[in-house]
């Protein structure tokens, strides 16, 4: 098939141009250029940029200035850990509660009407989501007022400008994210293995833990790594429906302030870094566990 | 399938239904809590306000200028589709069509900005549009909108193009077609569905894109998402009512551009941006 696209191969020896087409690299690969260019201009020229910049203090001082800044001041330092203490508990719950869902909704012939609901919050975006929550879980919204009208509570809830808001809001968007991809990892292996398992015996609970969970495990690694990224970024939602001097200080408002704010792009470009190792860090561990679990096919097939 | 029938599934199975429909109600609540507000005359410590009228939608559409503010929403967006598209769809034929040394390590760079989070990456990229003068204004909003867009363009029609087949190419060079024949006749008619898809899917995403768009936007060039914010922000100094208006306007506008979207493309497309695994 390939032969045909390609030039073919004259008897004189091949030239420059039949050489590299040989190996892949003709006037079709070279529509990939523009794209690619673009994406060194603007990906990874800024990040090359704010890598080095970070390492130059606007206020002066060595090349570390910033970093210990960053580590020396309370202020700043303790945003690394809201923001795990936000992201993780989040994105462990948005799993927890995605794996048995989507092991159920598997079932389901028609699950566009679901999933159509689910993408909803996804589309909204999170600020649409700030702003209604910020009326829907206040004192006077009808989450708070459904609650006293049941008689689980006296008073109502404080559910907004705290950590609370901020978790609610991340599952709402957070949720149908880790869902879908659960889903798509879930229906990808074959229900042979698991019909395999029922007929010699296996409970419900051991189909999960010894055929479903094994294979699963290298999925769900890849969409905790990708929840767990947007949960540590968050921002809108820290801003609005948080106490963003406070309890949900969360590292990008520190980052966005310093730059955008104090015009401290050096700093900013340091927080960011930081922000970006934290997560490399944390997904690498994760990934690096992956390699702890079963990894091959997942298909019911021979051989 | 196997179903159980004991006693034990059917409570488990109940409970799990119980709590998509405890997350679909809040959700749901949540979404007409915005519609009603935004109706409302007097909403204080009642279940329903005193009263309904729709004096907010024109006392929010001249307070925030969303008359400016949707043009120039639409025109970022048209950009960063027509510009995504045309970067896109081109590499992503080179993508599928060839094998070359280092496609692998090119993958990974058009990969690399839809995992990394906006905030991220966003700050230096504004510090850079900053530093050349682009941010703050039309272009510097599209060209940050892009970075996330064109990667996501290339991901979505790999898999399409790939499985378009080469010899339906190959039988129209040998009728003699050039190049732009080549694709105006024969790629573009079979590509179409697919390209459609790709940019619906990038639209939907760009009217929501709230944090490229917030960090290099400037005051003349705010998309919707962003003055929503910045309202929501400054909540005290204009009525609820008015900033639940614009969260309504906002709202009709992603929802029209969700619906056209779901005509063509499978919901979970919108997550899960590569190709899907078909199911069993």
């Amino acid at each position: 098939m390939d032969a045909v696209a390609h030039a073919p191969a004259v008897e004189h020896g091949p030239n420059l141009r039949q050489r590299l087409a040989a190996r892949g690299f003709d006037a079709v690969t070279l529509l990939a250029i523009p794209a690619a260019v673009f994406s060194l201009l603007l990906f990874v020229y800024p990040f090359a940029f704010g890598f080095v910049l970070s390492f130059e203090p606007k206020a002066g001082g060595d090349w570390l200035a910033n970093y210990r800044r960053f580590f020396s001041d309370p202020f700043l330092y303790e945003t690394i850990a809201k923001t795990l203490w936000l992201a993780i508990p989040v994105t462990l719950v948005n799993l927890l509660l995605a794996i048995p869902i989507a092991f159920r909704v598997r079932l389901m012939r028609n699950q566009r009407l679901l999933t159509t609901l689910l993408v909803l919050p996804i589309t909204l975006g999170t600020v649409l989501v700030a702003e209604g929550l910020l009326n829907y879980l206040g004192p006077q919204g009808w989450f708070n007022r459904t609650l006293m009208t049941i008689g689980l509570i006296s008073q109502p809830l404080k559910l907004v400008h705290n950590y609370w808001g901020v978790f609610a809001s991340l599952v709402i968007t957070g949720f149908p994210f880790t869902f879908l991809l659960t889903l798509s990892y879930v229906t990808g292996i074959d229900p042979a293995l698991e019909q395999a398992a029922a007929t010699l015996g296996a409970s419900a609970w051991q189909r999960f833990r010894h055929v479903y969970l094994p294979l699963l495990m290298p999925g769900l690694a890849i969409t905790f790594c990708l929840s767990f990224v947007q949960a540590f970024s968050v921002f809108p939602s820290a801003v609005l429906l948080g106490e963003p001097g406070g309890a949900t200080r969360v590292i990008s408002i520190v980052a966005a302030q310093a730059a955008f704010e104090e015009y401290d792009y050096s700093m900013g470009s340091a927080i960011a870094m930081i922000m970006g190792f934290v997560q490399l860090g944390i997904v690498v561990a994760v990934l690096a566990s992956r390699g702890l679990f079963y990894r091959g096919p997942a298909s019911g097939a021979k051989g | 399938m196997i179903r159980d029938t004991t006693i034990g599934a059917k409570l488990w199975a109940a409970a799990v239904w119980a709590t998509v429909g405890f997350f679909i109600l809040n959700l749901l609540a949540m979404i007409a809590t915005v519609v009603t507000s935004s109706f409302a005359t007097r909403w204080l410590g009642t279940w329903l306000p005193a009263g309904w009228t729709t004096r907010w939608y024109t006392s929010a559409w001249s307070e925030f200028q969303l008359w400016d503010v949707l043009i120039v929403t639409f025109q970022v967006i048209g950009a960063v589709v027509f510009i995504s598209g045309v970067l896109g769809v081109t590499a992503a034929y080179a993508l599928a069509r060839r094998d070359f040394p280092g496609k692998r390590l090119l993958v990974l760079l058009f990969l690399l900005p839809l995992l990394i989070p906006p905030m991220t990456f966003g700050i230096p990229l504004a510090t850079v549009l900053y530093q050349t003068g682009l941010a703050g204004t039309f272009w510097g909003v599209v060209a940050a909108n892009l970075v996330p867009t064109v990667p996501f363009v290339i991901l979505v029609m790999i898999p399409f193009i790939e499985q378009i087949d080469p010899k339906v190419e190959a039988a129209a060079r040998v009728f003699g077609a050039n190049t732009f024949k080549l694709f105006l006749y024969v790629l573009l008619p079979l590509l179409l569905p697919g390209i459609l898809a790709a940019l619906l899917l990038v639209l939907v995403r760009t009217i929501a894109m709230f944090e490229l768009t917030f960090l290099v936007a400037g005051p003349t060039s705010q998309t919707l998402v962003v003055a929503l914010y910045y309202a929501v922000f400054a909540a005290g100094v204009r009525a609820v009512q008015s900033i639940d208006a614009m969260a309504v306007i906002y709202m009709v506008t992603t929802l029209i551009w969700l619906i056209i979207a779901l005509r063509f493309v499978n919901p979970t497309q919108i997550v899960t941006r590569a190709k899907q695994q078909p199911a069993h």
